[in-house]
Formats: structure tokens, sequence, C-alpha cells
């Protein structure tokens, strides 16, 4: 994720941080440490019971530790007044957490009112908070959770989390009650609102796929919080710390990195174009000089419209009525996981358009194929 | 005593003062039109059936601000992680105090301080009617969902701002509907207040019963009656308009 905001995030430092229940033999989180970089959104993944949440909870103190030490922004959070240092770090819940007799508003605006701030204030920045998650304020500030759907509860979850503007975020599995669609929605819009933020964020999440979604860092955790692997999703994929981490990366793992890289990320091939009203014999010409066997017809507007094949050109008739339609088209934005799809769609190559529509070029499967060799052998020797 | 039905509960809520002020119109404009001998007249007048109307009324409402003074503070502190333990035992003594007869309450206090009069009654009639607010208090606490509590601590607001603020408003129809229940029970109780010169429309219903005067009897019983009816009826609109907005 390059985000064009400043950062305005703080490291966090966890060193050697252990939690141990009375009674209990084994510690729950064993001499945890790693140090979470200053504007990035870092996933803790893990199967359930793997210590992930009580390793989130003791960085903003609702769980105390037993032992270590804890750093935020270079300050000690364990010298701290408890509550006074969870007032700076937003927190966000499974199920939004909204309090059900307070308003949108009343709930947003809890931090901020908390600091003391004055209620004039306290008001303008719950309608900025509403406008920034993408909701009306004239219209949802007075409402209650109830009258939400459960996307619209998570976005005013997100809302308060970010009430008094903390540098730091921690989200406990935000998203896992909602339904998969608005999953995806309320992750783009987190991304989009990364970008122009950047907070340290620590997210929490069972789900691989969202790991991969968000994270500028993946922490894959196995029992007792011990962290497995630590680094970017593309190195997680590619090259996997261990078994475990492999079988937690699941099937697909090839398909799941094209989904982190974009068309434009990739160089673009040459196809022999011909507008629709070029005489096929001529065209014929063009392709068996250029040994190519298929041309890409392009209409006035230069749009991608006909794939023809050269041997369909020997037996006359207008150009504009050979070959086949083109079915799929993508642009510089799409993931090269939509692409490869595309691909596969159109027979080896699909066109790659530009804003209008324009004709910039196409992606071949080899292109796809290149870019995952490379993947792999960047990350060979990760752990070597 | 709680409906499901919506249309049904608001028609209740139309209805009950409705039917229980015609019923009690009806009844004591039969007594009253009926011939009345000496004592009947001096019981069933206006000034004495609302001097005792008014005792009783202050009876009920001095042991309902002895229930919600005593049994709210109660109820949460035995919510708190550190009292937890001993919440079992205070909930066996108020099922206690309302197992007892009312009437061995009454006169055991009785024979304990030697007293008589308005709060020799009002207390055991409190600890009887303490149940249902101290049980609705904690229950209507614990039923609060945990991660609510965890989510108001952690945005940063302190115990007791969580408490303040999220605990007991969410607590609140519960301890309303423990509090409807407890003035019912504190209102029909208070006719037995008379045992101990407590006053109250149990006096109507004693000199009825001594002197052989039925109208003076029924006279009392329908007025405590009616009594507790509007009391509950008042408890419904609480429950229906006190309860936190986002909650209804």
């Amino acid at each position: 994720m390059t985000g064009e905001g400043t950062v305005s995030g703080v490291e966090i430092c966890l060193d050697q941080v252990t939690k141990r229940y009375p009674g209990s033999q084994v510690a729950a989180v064993d001499e945890f440490s790693m140090t979470i970089p200053a504007g990035q959104v870092v996933v803790f993944v893990g199967p359930s019971g793997c210590g992930k949440t009580t390793t989130m909870k003791m960085i903003n103190r609702l769980i105390e530790p037993s032992s270590g030490r804890i750093t935020i922004g270079g300050r000690d959070a364990l010298s701290l007044n408890p509550d006074k240092l969870r007032r700076g770090i937003g927190y966000a819940i499974q199920q939004a957490g909204l309090f059900p007799h307070m308003t949108v508003g009343e709930n947003i605006g809890l931090v901020p009112g908390l600091l003391g701030w004055q209620q004039q204030k306290v008001r303008a920045r719950v309608e900025e908070l509403l406008d920034l998650v993408g909701l009306d304020p004239a219209q949802f500030r007075n409402r209650f959770p109830r009258q939400l759907s459960g996307g619209q509860q998570q976005r005013v979850g997100v809302a308060r989390a970010l009430a008094a503007d903390p540098p730091v975020l921690l989200m406990d599995e935000p998203f896992g009650a909602v339904d998969p669609i608005t999953r995806g929605n309320l992750q783009d819009e987190l991304l989009r609102l990364q970008s122009e933020l950047r907070k340290t964020i620590v997210f929490v999440t069972h789900d691989f796929d969202e790991a991969v979604k968000l994270g500028d860092r993946i922490a894959v955790l196995g029992p007792r919080s011990s962290i497995l692997q630590y680094d970017t999703p593309e190195a997680v994929l590619a090259n996997p710390a261990d078994d475990t981490v492999a079988g937690f990366v699941g099937a697909g793992a090839s398909l799941k990195q094209l989904t982190l890289l974009r068309v434009k990320d990739v160089d673009l091939d040459e196809a022999v174009t011909a507008p629709t009203d070029e005489d096929p014999a001529a065209l014929h010409v063009r392709l068996t000089m250029q040994n190519s066997k298929y041309a890409l017809l392009l209409d006035a507007r230069r749009r991608p419209v006909r794939w023809v094949h050269v041997r369909e050109l020997v037996g006359g008739g207008a150009l504009s009525t050979l070959g086949r339609p083109v079915e799929a088209t993508v642009t510089q934005r799409s993931t090269l996981q939509d692409a490869l799809e595309a691909i596969l769609t159109e027979g080896g190559h699909v066109p790659v358009t530009g804003q209008h529509g324009e004709y910039l070029g196409v992606v071949r499967i080899d292109t796809v194929m290149d870019v995952i060799r490379t993947l792999r052998e960047e990350h060979e020797h990760d752990h070597d | 005593m709680t409906t499901t039905n919506p249309r049904a509960e608001r028609i209740r809520l139309f209805a009950q003062p409705v039917v229980v002020l015609v019923g009690l119109a009806a009844v004591l404009g039969v007594i009253a039109s009926g011939p009345l001998d000496d004592i009947e007249q001096r019981n069933i007048n206006v000034s004495t059936i609302l001097g005792l109307t008014w005792q009783h009324l202050l009876l009920s409402v001095a042991v309902t601000a002895i229930v919600v003074l005593v049994g709210v503070p109660l109820g949460v502190v035995l919510t708190r992680r550190w009292a937890r333990p001993a919440a079992p035992f205070v909930l066996v003594l108020a099922n206690i105090g309302q197992a007892a007869p009312a009437i061995g309450l009454l006169v055991l206090f009785f024979l304990v301080t030697g007293a008589t009069g308005f709060w020799i009654a009002a207390l055991p009639i409190a600890l009887y009617a303490l149940l249902p607010v101290l049980r609705n208090t904690i229950v209507g606490i614990q039923q609060v969902d945990p991660s609510l509590v965890e989510a108001g601590r952690g945005i940063g607001m302190s115990a007791s701002a969580v408490l303040r603020r999220i605990e007991l408003p969410l607590a609140v129809p519960l301890i309303l509907a423990g509090l409807r229940t407890s003035l019912v029970l504190a209102v029909g109780t208070a006719t037995l207040a008379f045992f101990v010169a407590g006053g109250g429309l149990g006096v109507l219903i004693d000199t009825g019963d001594k002197l052989g005067r039925y109208s003076v009897l029924v006279t009392g019983a329908v007025l405590a009656m009616a009594l507790a009816l509007l009391v509950d009826w008042l408890g419904a609109l609480a429950e229906r308009y006190l309860a936190p907005r986002g909650l209804r």
C-alpha cells in the first residue's frame, strides 16, 4: 500500500511480552517480540485460540501483560494510566460494539467527550467522521445502532475508533460479522482511509485472504502467539516459512499473489492491430510478415472489437464480419488475477484498455507466468 | 403481566385506568346511595376515605423509596467483580424476606422494636418488596453484553463511567420491570400496616370486619385493589416511556 497521505501513526514495540494466567501452566502469550512500523497495517492472523487477540489487547492493556515491555511512539505504555492510554488508541471490534442506547453521534463523540473537547468541536468532528466513512451526517447522526445495517454499524464502529484522531488503531476482527460483499466493501473503504490517514493499525483476523488484502505486513501466529512468519503478504505467499504457514496460506497461493499486483505493474505487449475497414488481404500480408496468428480489430475510437485469425482472412468478405468479438478486456487498475481470468476466457491474451476504452496493449499469459516465477525467486532465500 | 403483542399492550395502557376508575366509581356509588348507619357514616365519607388513601399512598411511596435506594445500589455492588461471591447470599436473604408472610415480618419487627407507627410498617414491607428490584438490578446488569463493557473500557472509559453510562442505562428496562412488581406488592401489603398502627386502607377493612359493616370492608378492599391496579398502570407507563430511547 503506497499511500499519498503523510504518516500520522507511530511505531509500536513489543519486547518479550508474556501473559500468564493464574493457575495455568503454560503462558497464553510467550515472550512475544515485534516492532510494528509507524503508518503500516500489520495483520495478526492465525487459528482461533492462538493468542492473537490476547496479544493485541495487551497493547491497550485491556489485558495486563505479566511481563515484558510495550512502547507506543517511544512512550512506555505500561507506566501510563490505562484509561488515558486507551483514549489515545482507537479500538474497533467485531459487530462494532456500538452502545445501543446512544445515537450514532453520541457513540462517535464518546472519546472526544472523555478527552474534554468542547461540544461544538465534538459535533463538528462527528460530522467529519461520518462523511469520512461514507455515511450522510444529516441522515445518520441521530439514528440508533439498531436502525442501521451491519455494514453501516461497522462503519460507525470505525468512525468511533478514529474519533480522537489516535495515531494507533487496534481492530479485532472488525469485519467478521458481515456478509462477504459488504466485507469486501468495508475492506476497500479501510484501505482508502488508510491511504489518507496513514495510521499504525494492528488488525486481528483469522481470514488469511483478508490479511493479504489489508496488510502491509502479515504476522502468522501459532500456539501461544509464537510468530511463525512476519513479512510482507507477497513474501508469505511466495515462500511460507514452514508447513504450518503453508497450510494456513492454503491452496492457490500463486493466485492470491496475483491479487496483490495490478496490470499497470507489468509490461504490456503489442498486438497486431487494424482498423475495421482495412483490406483483409493487406492485413494478411502484415500478419504473415510479423509472424503473428491473430489481429485485433479496433473501431473508429480505437476500442478493441474483434479478434481475427490469419486463416480467416483468405476467404474474403469485409473485415468487420470476420473472426469473433472481444469478450473481455481489462484496465490498468485490474488485478493480475482478473487479467489471468480474462486471458483464460480470451485464449492466451487479453486487451488492456485506457480510461475511455481505447486500446493500450495486451497482457499475455507468459507475462503472468513470468511474474509468478520472479516472485518465487525473489523470496526464495528469505529464510535461509 | 406483560403482553408481547404491542397493539394489545397499547389498548391495555389506555383501558386499564378507565376500567379501574369506572369500576371504583360504580362500587362506591352503590354503597354511598344506600342507607348508611352511624358507624358507616363515620367511616364512609370523603375526608376519611381521602385521608386513609393518602396514608396508604404515602406508605407505598416510602416503601418504594426504600426499595429503590437499597435495592439498586445493592444490586450494582453485587455485580462488581469483588462482591460477586456475596450475591447468592444476599439473594437468599431477599428471597426469605419475600417468602416469609408479610404479616409475620410486620409483627416480628414490631415485637423487636416495641414501637408502632408509619416507619414500623414501612420498613418490613420494604424488606418484603425488595427482592424484585434487587434481583432485576443484578440480572439487568449481568445481561449487558460483556463485549459492550469491554468496548467501553477499550475506548478509554473508566470502570465507573462504564457502569454509569453503559451498564446502568442498559439495565433500566429490567430495573423498571422489577420496580413495577415491587410497587404492586407494596400497595397490596400496605393494607396490613394497621396492625402496627401504620394507617392506610387496611383500617377500613379492619373496622368493617370487626364491627360487621360489610359496606365499610368492601370500600376499603375495593379502594386498595384500585390503587394497586393504578400503580401497576403507572409502572407500565414508566417501563414504556422511561426506558432509554434506543432500546424501545
